[in-house]
């Protein structure tokens, strides 16, 4: 348990969330844009912000914010949409995942990554992969497939059969 | 790497043959005397031991090869076509399939299977088994060109042949019941009236004989005139260097045949035909013998060619085709948007433009759905194996009878249709056709019937299973329900309602679990893929008599006619084919109904649902709301929205797994400005508000 997943030197696209520095592979990041209008979904869960077309394609977008249980930020000239392509279940798919801003693209040798903490992260730890250091930051380096997984959507489920979800309101 | 793709073309034109096969097999057991299908299957296996010799799956050819032996026989007709044949080589067509299976990564053929096959087959084969392997084999050489042949047959009886009592037209009668048949009466023998004896034969006969049966056949035809007539039987060569020359030209036959000699020929080649007979050459009635043959072998090449245009459909994979559809849905989305800004800037010359493209977008989208559009029939024909098997191995006799099978679904709906329609066969066979003798004791024909039907209504595909079995019994379906735990002892049931109940997960009725049916899988199964495919179940009975379980299906999951309609900022499509009627909400209307969500159409009490409220989305309602009214499931229902902006051509784009969830919407749009618009589903955004307001009513 002393080392991370990660074995070798990776690239990662780095974002901000509430001042926290976070990272994914940057193999699964199709391209970042800029805040577009959303279509609402009605009756999900509020970290699902509603779907944007790609170019013809309609993609879902996560607010990372609210996905992680942080407040919700205002949008800003910033805010950002990274769409990442994701496995879930047995099929890949293509998600946005908005943040309050893109910060650069950098490697991490493997040395400088962590095996994600036990406790302490305020997040649950199997949506981590590592915790990268650069300085005095902690670069936290988010498995996108954990994260946007079949299971997490489930809770959507409760929402089906009568009762207003809170989240719509 | 090219390897592969070559073997993967043998494998796929083998596992359609080896359906074509089926086919052939099962229609053979209701016409065992069809010459036409016995060569039918003998040419697929046939095809399959060849090809599968040249791509080097020897495994396939050498089993193949001995099953197509046995059919040699069967094909020559020295072996009746039985049950046992049929079903041996029923069993040897799945041996095939699961060797290819394996050679494709699937579980590995099971050799003492094929050996049992094989075994079989020679048993069946008559007792001089050994000679007439020898003699199939002899015969095989000859059958390499496949297919029919054209024999000519010259038939010259002698004058006396009346006096044994033969008549030559039962002979030529005869003939004609082997195959496709011209004869040619040459009567320049025949004398002047006064002279003619009517107890003499002056006529002579040449036949043109398309016909899979070898020439020993055509000889028996005249063995007992064997001794009072000259026969000449030839097989016309048509060999595989002749097929792409041209028929043999007229004096090169007369030629052949010897009716006239090289010099004679040359002196008349010139003017042909007529120019001959006039010369003295040849009769009229030989040159129009020939002419005859002239046709016939053209005629013969011609339905070679016919049969090859048909061949000539071009397999692209289907990848290839929904990348069309996706670029021809996403045209369609811009030909909206250039449609929208046309309209806006109001430039006559750019109008005329868009109005161009849009006609042809729409004539392209039609084309492209059409290529998708497959017909029913190849998954109809599968269940007729099923049905055959099942109920044999369940003791039942069962009749399918098919209709529509050539009504046209999209490739995808067809795909996912499979698997329901064989657990509702299955379950229909099991639980619905009873057995011979308890049919009997109810006075029903002993034979029971499922009838499969696809018929197009509108922008669906209505898919019906119906059985006259025992139907289903709403009483005992609620207290296995019950029983079960799936519903509380004090709900309530319509009989509709307690049919539906099959499709419950974890719900059977059936004592005991066979091997066919019983856990309470399978309908759960048909429940979940319809609604994935956005159709609906319905379910009718009557017990003793019979169910019937009606499908209802889009014909297309890619693009749509929409109704655009406008809530808040937010813009939702609903199905225009379900769409009757807009009408408009005052707030009269609003008071008339004190708070009930229902609206008075001339008279018509309909109920609506306000989208705004269902979706809780903000903002306010407008003075005057539109209503629109839809059929759902075969009532009216109003939906409340604030704007009806007009119809909209819908591309159906997948929400994707993130909003599996949210099945209230069956998909969504891209608008012209880009923006994306939400499809309705508007069968279960009815279902839903239904439960929630028997929840909230305290029902």
């Amino acid at each position: 348990m002393a080392t991370s997943s990660i074995t070798e030197t990776t690239q990662f696209l780095t974002f901000i969330l509430a001042d926290e520095v976070f990272a994914v592979d940057i193999g699964r990041v199709k391209e970042v844009l800029e805040y577009t209008q959303l279509t609402k979904v009605p009756r999900t869960p509020k970290f699902m912000c509603g779907v944007i077309n790609l170019r013809g394609s309609v993609v879902p977008v996560m607010d990372m914010r609210l996905k992680f249980n942080m407040s919700q930020l205002e949008r800003t000239v910033n805010t950002c949409i990274i769409i990442i392509e994701v496995t879930v279940g047995e099929n890949k798919t293509v998600l946005g995942a908005m943040a309050d801003s893109v910060k650069e693209v950098m490697s991490l040798d493997p040395d400088q990554i962590d095996p994600p903490p036990k406790i302490g992260a305020k997040l649950r730890t199997d949506f981590i992969r590592g915790m990268g250091k650069q300085g005095d930051h902690f670069i936290i380096i988010l498995d996108t497939d954990k994260v946007f997984s079949a299971e997490e959507l489930e809770q959507v489920m409760d929402m089906r059969n009568g009762g207003m979800p809170e989240a719509a309101a | 790497m090219a390897v592969e793709i070559d073997t993967s073309a043998f494998t796929e034109e083998a596992y359609e043959l080896l359906s074509e096969l089926e086919d052939s097999l099962l229609e053979l057991e209701e016409r065992p005397t069809d010459i036409e299908l016995i060569s039918r299957v003998f040419r697929a296996m046939h095809t399959i031991k060849g090809s599968g010799a040249m791509f080097g799956f020897d495994e396939v050819a050498k089993f193949t090869h001995e099953v197509e032996t046995v059919f040699d026989m069967a094909r020559s007709g020295s072996l009746p076509v039985t049950k046992a044949l049929i079903d041996l080589t029923l069993a040897a067509r799945d041996q095939i399939r699961s060797i290819l299976d394996a050679s494709r990564g699937g579980p590995p053929a099971n050799q003492d299977n094929a050996n049992r096959i094989i075994a079989g087959l020679r048993a069946l084969a008559p007792q001089k088994g050994g000679a007439a392997a020898v003699e199939s084999k002899a015969a095989a050489p000859k059958a390499e060109t496949d297919g029919p042949h054209v024999f000519r047959v010259r038939f010259e009886p002698r004058p006396e042949i009346f006096s044994s009592g033969t008549n030559p037209l039962l002979l030529l009668n005869e003939l004609r019941d082997m195959g496709q048949c011209r004869v040619v009466a040459l009567t320049n023998a025949l004398p002047s009236l006064e002279d003619l004896d009517p107890e003499r034969c002056y006529t002579q006969w040449e036949i043109f004989l398309t016909t899979t049966q070898g020439e020993n056949a055509i000889r028996d035809v005249f063995i007992f005139v064997e001794d009072d007539c000259t026969l000449n039987v030839r097989l016309l060569d048509r060999d595989e260097a002749q097929e792409d020359a041209e028929p043999k030209k007229l004096g090169e036959i007369l030629l052949e045949r010897g009716d006239i000699n090289e010099e004679a020929l040359g002196k008349a080649l010139t003017p042909l035909g007529d120019r001959l007979v006039n010369a003295g050459v040849v009769s009229a009635d030989k040159v129009r013998a020939a002419l005859t043959e002239q046709r016939v072998v053209q005629e013969q090449k011609q339905q070679q060619s016919k049969a090859a245009e048909v061949d000539a459909v071009v397999r692209v994979p289907s990848t290839k085709l929904d990348k069309l559809v996706n670029l021809v849905g996403e045209l369609v989305t811009v030909q909206a948007r250039l449609n929208q800004i046309s309209g806006r800037l109001n430039n006559q010359h750019l109008q005329l433009v868009s109005e161009e493209i849009e006609r042809l977008t729409g004539e392209l989208r039609d084309n492209t759905m059409s290529i998708r559009m497959l017909a029913i029939g190849s998954t109809f024909n599968k269940f007729k194996r099923l049905v055959r098997d099942l109920s044999t191995e369940l003791g039942k006799q069962i009749e399918l009878t098919t209709a529509g099978a050539d009504t046209e679904l999209d490739k995808t709906v067809i795909d996912q249709l499979n698997d329901p329609l064989v657990h509702i066969i299955r379950n229909s066979i099991d639980h619905g056709i009873e057995k011979p003798d308890v049919r009997a004791l109810t006075g029903k024909p002993l034979v029971g019937q499922i009838h499969l039907s696809a018929v197009h209504s509108g922008t669906s595909v209505l898919i019906q299973v119906k059985d006259d079995g025992k139907g289903l019994d709403p009483q005992l379906l609620r207290r296995k329900a019950v029983e079960k735990g799936l519903l509380s002892p004090d709900a309530v049931l319509s009989d509709p309602e307690a049919f539906m109940l099959i499709f419950g997960a974890g719900f059977s009725t059936a004592e005991k679990i066979t091997n066919v049916s019983g856990r309470g899988v399978g309908m759960d199964v048909v429940r979940k893929s319809i609604e994935s495919l956005r159709g609906t179940i319905d379910v009718q009975s009557q017990l003793g008599i019979g169910t019937t379980i009606t499908l209802k299906l889009p014909l297309t999951l890619a693009i749509i006619e929409g109704l655009l309609v406008g809530v808040n900022h937010d813009y939702f499509v609903l199905p225009l084919a379900a769409v009757e009627e807009c009408v408009e909400l005052s707030p009269q209307d609003i008071a008339n109904s004190h708070g009930r969500r229902i609206v008075n159409v001339r008279g018509e009490i309909v109920p609506f649902i306000r989208v705004r409220e269902r979706f809780a989305m903000e903002g306010e309602r407008p003075v005057i709301e539109q209503i629109v009214i839809a059929n759902v499931d075969g009532r009216r229902v109003g939906f409340g929205v604030d704007t009806v902006v007009g119809q909209h051509q819908t591309v159906i784009k997948n929400l994707g797994d993130s909003f599996q969830y949210s099945d209230e919407f069956s998909g969504a749009t891209i608008l012209g400005d880009g923006t994306v618009a939400l499809l309705l589903d508007l069968a279960r955004m009815v279902r839903y508000v239904e439960l929630q307001e028997t929840k909230e009513t305290g029902g």
